[in-house]
């Protein structure tokens, strides 16, 4: 790695980056959970923030997911702008009530009266033994839920775009990081791109490839090989979810992979292959494949969950298969 | 961060409550309002769920009054009295309930999701439990905010089994939130006697494991619970920290309209009968010399004029158009 590379910032210091960022452009802004202060995170994003922008900024939290998840409902609708952690995507287990109910619904129930400008930030990644309670990729979930904005920084670019464009979005976006992906470094983009907009991040002619979160990496290391060619696509959101931008990459390639971490069964690939056969269905040149996860809960041997995880290699085999079915 | 004195000299002036004619005006609209409601929903004119506060209007009305507009109130399924006590428009709210497009909500909301952020009113909501920790928040931001207005929980005891009071309770405290949660507690939680839900009989005994200040009232005595509302929430006004008030009281009603109650023992519905809180407040207002029996007679039949007339623009008023259905999903 040369010397230029290594001082460019990591994904867990974009985030980092984009917190202090919105903290100092908006005063309503406060970070709230579990160790996010003094203690600075226990992945240490928060590092720095309690120190410049005091308590009452940057607030800790008992272990009481649904209280201070749900006070932090009740503060966005009340003038502040919350950025509430969750500290691993598993624990929505416990807190699902006041972002599904509260903040998902309100607005609406009140024909808009209310806003619920909220950020709910969480992680999850699996493939680093955390087992079965500590792995989970939920995002189709919570895109289920009409009012929930979701959000996957798959780059260093996003992780720090897409957590500022959310904290000034009017509405309740779950900005989900994957810890994965916390120590990889990029230079930030100069333009960010809009929360919404997805982003081509491979050029190819074969084979779409949708993926979003860490699960990009893998798809681009699989379209390296070059052949078949890979059209690499990095929805960014779920929801709002950019379908015209795989529309347009499956018009030119006839063909449609979609990646991600997440269990297969009932995923968010579903709906993407769903839509794209609606869509799509005389351009088509071949079936609409997905890999995801095995509908299992994540194993904590590393050579267990190795074995569940969508590879490079599976990846490039599932997309030459796709070739060689039309 | 200096911390709440827990028990501490009274902060409000007796003398500075509002006078039991109000608080009787105040509850006559609620059982104006809730009487009217259930003989609608009983004829089909209103559609879903409805849970009226039927019996339980001094609590609505012994709080509602204690409040400024501009303090956060967040209530249950059984909201009606709580929102018309702070101020919300009788006609929004009769409208909303008809699930007409000049309801407050616009006909999206419905019976246990009116709300009016104008006046502080974070909604009723049809979570059991859920009105604590919003509340909680809102006092939260208006503390950080340095503003000095007070947030209001609205839940029934039979949400104190819930695992959001305990949380909710616990963040009030630690951070010094000016929340009052207002327990009604009403006896039943649908058809279930809740004191066989729990070995704790008094909701206010609770509050001494988060280090709160609480105290029980007679729910149906509208000048205890005004006086009790008013010290709780001028407490929080100077951040001596959050209060749990409960407030004992009967359902009259059943838990939805509808509901045959078959699981009430008659002696009991009987004996808190006799407790009327209305007719509580008329006969101390007649002892005082406060008003002639046919001047509470005009108040109760002014408030059912004022009921009917928002009765009648409710069913005059168009429905929401089918494309409504689609907005207000997002903000942006
Ligand atoms: C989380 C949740 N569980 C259950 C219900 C169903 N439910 C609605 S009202 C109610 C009883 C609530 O009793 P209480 O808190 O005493 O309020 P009350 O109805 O007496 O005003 C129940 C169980 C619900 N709406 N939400
Ligand atoms: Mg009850």
């Amino acid at each position: 790695m040369s010397s230029t590379a290594e001082r460019a910032p990591r994904y867990i210091d974009a985030i980092n980056q984009a917190l202090a960022e919105a903290m100092a452009e908006d005063d309503t802004v406060v970070v709230i959970g579990i160790d996010v202060g003094a203690g600075e995170g226990i992945f240490r994003v928060t590092r720095g923030l309690f120190e410049r922008f005091g308590p009452e900024r940057v607030i800790d939290t008992p272990i009481s997911e649904m209280g201070y998840v749900g006070a932090a409902v009740g503060a966005a609708m009340t003038g502040l702008r919350p950025i509430v952690e969750i500290m691993f995507m598993d624990f929505l287990g416990v807190c699902l009530d006041p972002i599904m109910n509260q903040a998902a619904k309100l607005p609406y129930m009140t024909a808009g009266a209310l806003s619920v400008p909220i950020v709910f930030r969480t992680q999850t990644g699996a493939g680093r033994s955390a087992g079965a309670q500590h792995s989970q990729s939920l995002e189709a979930m919570l895109a289920h839920v009409p009012g929930l904005k979701v959000v996957m920084p798959a780059t260093v670019t996003d992780a720090h775009d897409l957590l500022l464009a959310a904290v000034r979005d009017p509405d309740p976006v779950v900005y989900v990081e994957n810890r994965r992906l916390y120590a990889t470094r990029a230079r930030l983009d100069r333009d960010p791109l809009p929360l919404g907009v997805a982003r081509v991040a491979a050029v190819g002619e074969d084979v779409t490839v949708v993926t979003w979160g860490q699960s990009l990496r893998e798809c681009l290391t699989a379209a390296e090989g070059g052949s078949p060619s890979l059209e690499v696509v990095d929805l960014r959101s779920l929801v709002p979810l950019d379908m015209e931008t795989v529309l347009a990459s499956v018009r030119k390639t006839g063909r449609l992979l979609v990646v991600h971490e997440a269990v297969q069964d009932f995923g968010a690939g579903a709906e993407i292959a769903a839509r794209v056969a609606d869509e799509l269905f005389d351009d088509l040149r071949a079936p609409v494949r997905r890999l995801g996860a095995p509908a299992v809960p994540m194993p904590f041997s590393p050579d267990l969950e190795r074995a569940l995880l969508p590879s490079a290699v599976a990846i490039a085999a599932v997309a030459e298969k796709l070739t060689r079915e039309s | 961060m200096s911390h709440p004195d827990p028990s501490g000299a009274p902060v409000v002036d007796p003398a500075a409550s509002a006078p039991l004619e109000s608080l009787f005006a105040s509850m006559a609209l609620i059982r104006a309002f809730e009487t009217r409601v259930a003989e609608l929903y009983r004829d089909g004119e209103i559609p879903g769920f409805v849970h009226t506060s039927l019996g339980q209007e001094a609590v609505a009305a012994g709080v509602g009054l204690a409040l400024r507009p501009d303090d956060y109130l967040a209530t249950t399924h059984r909201g009606h009295g709580h929102c018309l006590a702070k101020g919300v428009d009788v006609d929004g709210m009769m409208a909303e309930l008809f699930a007409k497009a000049t309801g407050l909500c616009r006909g999206k909301g419905g019976s246990m999701h009116v709300a009016d952020p104008r006046l502080g009113v974070l909604g009723a909501n049809a979570i059991v439990g859920a009105s604590m920790p919003l509340a909680v928040g809102a006092g939260l931001s208006s503390k950080l905010r340095r503003q000095d207005r007070v947030a209001v929980a609205f839940f029934g005891e039979g949400a104190v089994n819930q695992g959001m009071f305990h949380e909710a309770m616990n963040l009030a405290a630690i951070w010094d939130a000016p929340v009052v949660f207002v327990c009604e507690n009403n006896v039943y939680a649908e058809f279930t006697d809740s004191r066989t839900m729990s070995r704790v009989p008094r909701v206010a005994d609770r509050a001494a494991a988060y280090g709160i200040a609480a105290s029980t009232v007679d729910g149906n005595d509208v000048e205890a619970v005004h006086a009790a509302a008013q010290e709780a929430v001028e407490r929080c006004r100077v951040a001596r920290g959050p209060f749990l008030l409960e407030a004992e009281t009967y359902r009259s009603h059943g838990h939805y309209e509808g509901d045959a109650q078959p699981y009430k023992p008659a002696e009991e519905s009987d004996a808190w009968g006799a407790l009327d809180p209305l007719s509580i407040a008329e006969g101390r207002l007649l002892e005082r010399g406060a008003g002639s029996a046919q001047r509470l007679a005009a108040v109760r039949s002014r408030a059912r004029e004022r009921v009917e007339a928002a009765v009648e623009r409710a069913r005059a008023a168009p429905p929401p158009a089918p494309e409504e259905a689609y907005e207000h999903v997002f903000h942006g």
